[in-house]
Parts: C-alpha cells; structure tokens; sequence
C-alpha cells in the first residue's frame, strides 16, 4: 500500500531523487521516491543492495541532501536547510544506531551515551544520570565503565541504541543493526528495539537485509532499483518472540 | 561550549598519552632553547658589566685603532711610543697613573711543570691601574724596572699549575730563552668577564718583555686610572687631542687610536654577547617552528586516524565549528602544554647552567611569557589546516572510513 501523503506524516519524501556522479558516469541511487512514516511507526527497508534502501536511510537520517523532491521532518523543509542546521536536527530529533556500533574506542559506555548530550551542552550531573539511565534501559547496569573492547557484540550495539535514546529522539534510525551480530544477539537487539517503539513510542526505521528482522517491524518497505516495490504494512509481532517464520516482505 | 571543547581535548589527549607527549617534544625544546638561550646571554651580559664595573670606573683603557675584538685595522694604527705615554702622564690633568702594557704569550717551565700564559709587560702602576693586591713578595722594584730585569709577579693560577701548593718566592720559571724568579704573588681575583680565567697572569717589568719577547719598544695598550673627582669625557677629550697632536692627524683624519672608559668597554662586550644571544635565540626558534610543523602533522595524521569518530561526531549533531574548535583546542592545549613544560626544562636548566658557569641567574618573565605565547599562537596556526580538514568531512564518508 502506498500511503498518501499525509500533513501529519512525522516524514513524508516526495519525489525524491539521488543521482551521485555527473555525466555519462552519473548513477541514479534514488529515481522519485515517495514515502511518508507516522510517529509511532517501526518501518523495516528492504531491498537488495544498490537498491538504494542506504542512500534513503542517509537522506531520512538528515546526513545527505536529495538530488531533487522535498523531505519534510515533521513539516520542515529538510533539502532547503545548511550542514548545520541539519546537524542540530539530527542532534535534538534523530538518533542512529548503525551495523558497525561505531562507539569511540578506548572511551567507556558511560562516556560514548554521554557524547550527544555533551553538545546539547548538559550539565555534567544531568548527563551522568541521563546515559546511567539509558544503559540501565539496554540492560547494561554495572556495564558503564567498560570500554568497547571489553564488551560483545551484543553489548556494544547496546551501548550504542542506548546513545541513540539518551537525548529522547523522535526518531531512531538504523542501519543494519543486527548485521554485525548472531542470530540470538541479533534477535535480542529486535526485541530492545520493538520495546522502545512501543513503549516510548519513538519512531524507528531500521534498513536491513534479514527478513527475520524485518519481520519485528510493523511496517515494511521494500527498494528495487532506485524505486519502492512494496509497501505493506501488518499486525507488528509481539516482543520477545524469536525466530519465528513469519511473512516476510 | 568552549568548556565542553577543552574537555574532550583533554579527554583525547589523556587517551594518547605517549603520543602526545612525543608531538609535543618539539615544542617542548624549542621553548626550552630559546628561554634557556635568551636568560643565559642575560646572564652573561650582567655578568660581563658587573666584572668591568667592579675594575672601577675611574679606569681608561687606550688602544690602537678604532674597533675592539678581531678584524681590528692594525696597519694604520701604530702602537704607543713610551714618550706619548709619558706626555699623557705629564700633560693631561686628573690622572692618577698610567700603566703600559705589552703582552706576549709564552711557555712557562718550572722544574716538571709547564703551563702556557699572557705575560704582561708593565710597570707597577698596573697594579694599582687592575686594583691587584700583591699576596705575597713584593712589588718591582724601581731598578728591576728600568734595567728589565728577569722577575716577575705571578696570578694564582700560574702559581697552581707550575708550583702547586709550594712557595714560589724566589723560585725560578724558564720563559723561552731566559729564566726569571719569582718575586711577587698576586691574591686571587677569580673568574673574570666572560668565563676567562683572571689569575692565570703573568707580570714583567716593560722593558723586559720589550727586549726578551716582544723585540719591540713600542706600547700597543696602557691603562689610565683617573683620579677621584676627575670627569671620565673630560680627560678622554685631552688625551684624545693630545695623541692627535703627537700623531700629527690631519683635521680630516679619524682617530687611529682608542681611549674607552670602562663603561664603554662593558657596553661594547654586553653588545657582542647580546648579538650572540639574538642569534642563538633565532636558531632557537627556528627549532620551535619544526615543533609546530611536527604537532601539524600529528594532528592531520590523527584527523585521518579518526575520521570515523568524526563521522560519529558529526552524524549525532556536532557542528562543524564545534568539530573545528575541538581539533584546534586539542592543538593548542597540547602546544601550550609543550611550551609550559619546556619553560620548567628551561628553568631548571638555566639554573644549572649558570651556577655551573659561574654566573647569575636572571629569570626573564617576559622571554617567558613570550615563549609560551609563541608555543601556544604555533597550535592555533597549525592546529588549523587539520581541524579545518576534520569539521568540512562528508558525514557518511566517514563513517564508511575504516
């Protein structure tokens, strides 16, 4: 199903399109996307690679500019603004957890939570408590002074979504979290994220290339070159359920 | 913000220990160098002033030609005749002696012992002229004077190195041809203006250096001694016209000669030794801009090193001023860090370095603070290209760095 675009959409894509290069070498990523997500959604992308599922994520994300169309956050005009009006988007509304954790080395859990909260200038007391917080939520209480090396997979991409959520984002967008983990980590990570959307209701759109993980989503977006193939929305499967064979999109 | 800043350079700075250190090494000599270098030549030239000051300065020192110091142009300045001395003595007032001197160095042999010295042919009044004080013996005697006789009066040193601890009175020491005894010893004077050894010092009676070394009757320098109340420029004006007269010098004609009072002599060194440390302190700072070049390309080294982080950075929200700022602080708090512990080393040095030379340790606040301000201005200017170069990364370029 192809939603409408609806002016209460949290994000709406019109006619989007990404071409990377010039002339003759020129690639077209993105050939008019339409797409619009409600708050409160948990949206899987799919697609095979070069579909162009990355090259939306980066451009939901706010990290890249369309080609041409409008990309409207929550009624702002997304493609008109500058590098850093876009960074201070990203920093009060987004947050992103991304397939290779991409936590500082050699700076523990607390510190890495800690970061995003650092430039929205926090006070020292209130950032401490907030990343506590929010590793506790992942599940890493006790874990906080550990450093990404002395942590799993698993853990660091915790420590990671816990980052993601510190600054109470409207948004949580991931970029094949589970890609870098097993089966059980991955599906333990799905069940964390299932339980942020439903429980604090924060948005996530999640590429990935598993259907088992798409599964977890109540929504599933399907790339083929460039273009959206399906769309199809269903009953979102409950938390904590694992491995189960399910339609997939 | 700028808090925040300052803190993530230190946070970053602290995860590098090692290397930090070793980027800030160049910084560190550098400054270290300069202060060092800059504080020594102040030393020195306090110390130059203060030996010459201590002469007296009641003291004339007239030479042959114009300048002091090497390259001096000898062929048009002729020494002193005994008689233009004897006219200064005579025709201008205010004077209290005027003691010739004819140097020549020499091979002292006392029974094993040889020691090579600056014998110095004069008359008594040099010791009155160099404020010695005979130790023990006795002055020359009148006819010792007139005739050349072989005596001589000996510096502490000399008597060190030839005699050791034994009596040298009436001992005698073997110069070249002849052998002389030893009438007098001078009482120790130390070191003297730029690290030379005073002591070490030979007197003769003139004429008999003149006969026996030098083969020559003439006087190349003499030490005037005013008296008291006398004007120093007033008696340099006299005997400046008088010896013009005596040399027959045309009204066009420079001076081929030169009277300075003391004051003069220790400007003319401090002079010199500043140039040497106006030098030194370049050579210095040319090594405190290695330093800066050395922090610019760790700092680009360490933006491509972590390129992702900034990708990481940048992707939750940081400005791109604010990745600039994070950078540059981290450049100047390790360059100022640098500079503050090369100012310790330099301090520490110069403490060292002046007790072990014999000279006075004069902490220079503002070679100090200059320095440190250099050090920290060299990370705000090559701390820049590279901090620019981290906040201007593509985002999601680099996060897909590895």
């Amino acid at each position: 199903m192809n939603a409408p675009a609806a002016s209460d959409a949290l994000i709406e894509l019109r006619g989007i399109t990404k071409t990377y290069g010039q002339g003759p070498a020129a690639f077209q990523a993105l050939r008019g996307i339409d797409l619009s997500i409600a708050a409160g959604e948990f949206v899987a992308v799919m697609g095979p690679s070069g579909s162009g599922k990355s090259t939306v994520m980066n451009i939901v994300g706010c990290l890249d500019t369309p080609t041409t169309g409008e990309y409207l956050f929550r009624g702002i005009h997304v493609e008109k603004l500058q590098r850093n009006q876009r960074a201070l988007l990203r920093r009060h509304s987004l947050g992103f957890v991304f397939q290779g954790f991409n936590l500082l080395a050699r700076t523990s859990a607390q510190e890495n939570v800690e970061l995003p909260l650092l430039y929205r200038g926090e006070e020292a007391a209130a950032r401490h408590a907030a990343a506590r917080a929010a590793l506790a939520q992942v599940g890493l209480a006790g874990w906080e002074s550990h450093t990404p090396a002395e942590l799993s997979g698993g853990q660091q991409q915790r420590v990671a979504i816990a980052r993601a959520i510190v600054t109470r984002p409207l948004v949580l967008l991931a970029d094949e979290p589970t890609g870098n983990l097993d089966s059980r980590r991955g599906h333990e990570i799905m069940d964390l994220l299932v339980q942020l959307n439903r429980e604090q209701g924060i948005t996530v759109v999640m590429v990935t290339h598993e259907a088992d993980m798409a599964a977890y989503a109540s929504r599933c977006v399907h790339f083929v070159d460039g273009l959206v193939d399906i769309d199809e929305s269903r009953a979102q499967r409950p938390a904590g359920v694992s491995r189960q064979e399910g339609p997939t999109c | 913000m700028l808090i925040n800043a300052l803190l993530l350079a230190l946070r970053e700075i602290r995860r590098n220990l090692l290397r930090s250190f070793l980027t800030v090494l160049g910084i560190v000599i550098g400054v270290a160098a300069v202060i060092t270098m800059v504080t020594l030549g102040n030393g020195a030239t306090q110390m130059v002033s203060d030996q010459i000051s201590s002469l007296g300065s009641n003291l004339l020192v007239l030479r042959p030609g114009q300048r002091m110091g090497p390259g001096r142009d000898t062929a048009g300045s002729p020494n002193f005749k005994k008689s233009d001395l004897e006219a200064i003595r005579t025709q201008v007032n205010g004077l209290e002696v005027v003691a010739p001197v004819a140097g020549s160095s020499a091979t002292l042999v006392a029974g094993n012992n040889n020691w090579s010295a600056t014998i110095n042919g004069t008359t008594n009044d040099y010791l009155f002229a160099g404020n010695w004080k005979i130790g023990a013996g006795r002055e020359f005697q009148d006819d010792e004077e007139r005739a050349g006789k072989a005596v001589c009066i000996i510096g502490a040193t000399v008597r060190r190195e030839l005699f050791g601890s034994r009596n040298p009175l009436g001992d005698e020491i073997r110069v070249k041809t002849f052998s002389c005894q030893v009438v007098g010893l001078l009482a120790a004077k130390g070191q003297g203006a730029m690290g030379m050894d005073q002591d070490d010092i030979v007197l003769m009676p003139l004429a008999t250096v003149q006969r026996r070394l030098t083969g020559n009757p003439d006087v190349p320098t003499a030490l005037i001694s005013l008296k008291d109340n006398a004007e120093p420029a007033a008696v340099m004006a006299q005997i400046r016209s008088l010896l013009r007269e005596r040399r027959k010098l045309a009204e066009n004609e420079a001076d081929n000669f030169t009277v300075m009072d003391t004051k003069q002599i220790a400007e003319t060194l401090s002079g010199t030794i500043r140039t040497m440390t106006g030098l030194l302190g370049a050579v210095a700072a040319v090594s405190l801009l290695v330093g800066g070049i050395g922090i610019m390309n760790i700092m680009l080294v360490s933006v491509t090193e972590r390129t992702r982080e900034i990708g990481i950075r940048l992707a939750i929200g940081a400005l791109e001023h604010e990745v600039l700022l994070q950078f540059l602080i981290e450049a100047v708090v390790l360059s100022a860090f640098g500079g503050l512990v090369g100012m310790v080393l330099a301090f520490v040095a110069c403490f060292g370095l002046s007790s072990l030379l014999g000279m006075p340790f004069l902490f220079n606040p503002g070679i100090n603070l200059l320095a440190f301000g250099f050090s920290a201005a060299i990370g705000v200017i090559f701390g820049f290209v590279p901090a620019r170069r981290a906040a201007q990364l593509d985002p999601i370029v680099a996060l897909r760095h590895e």
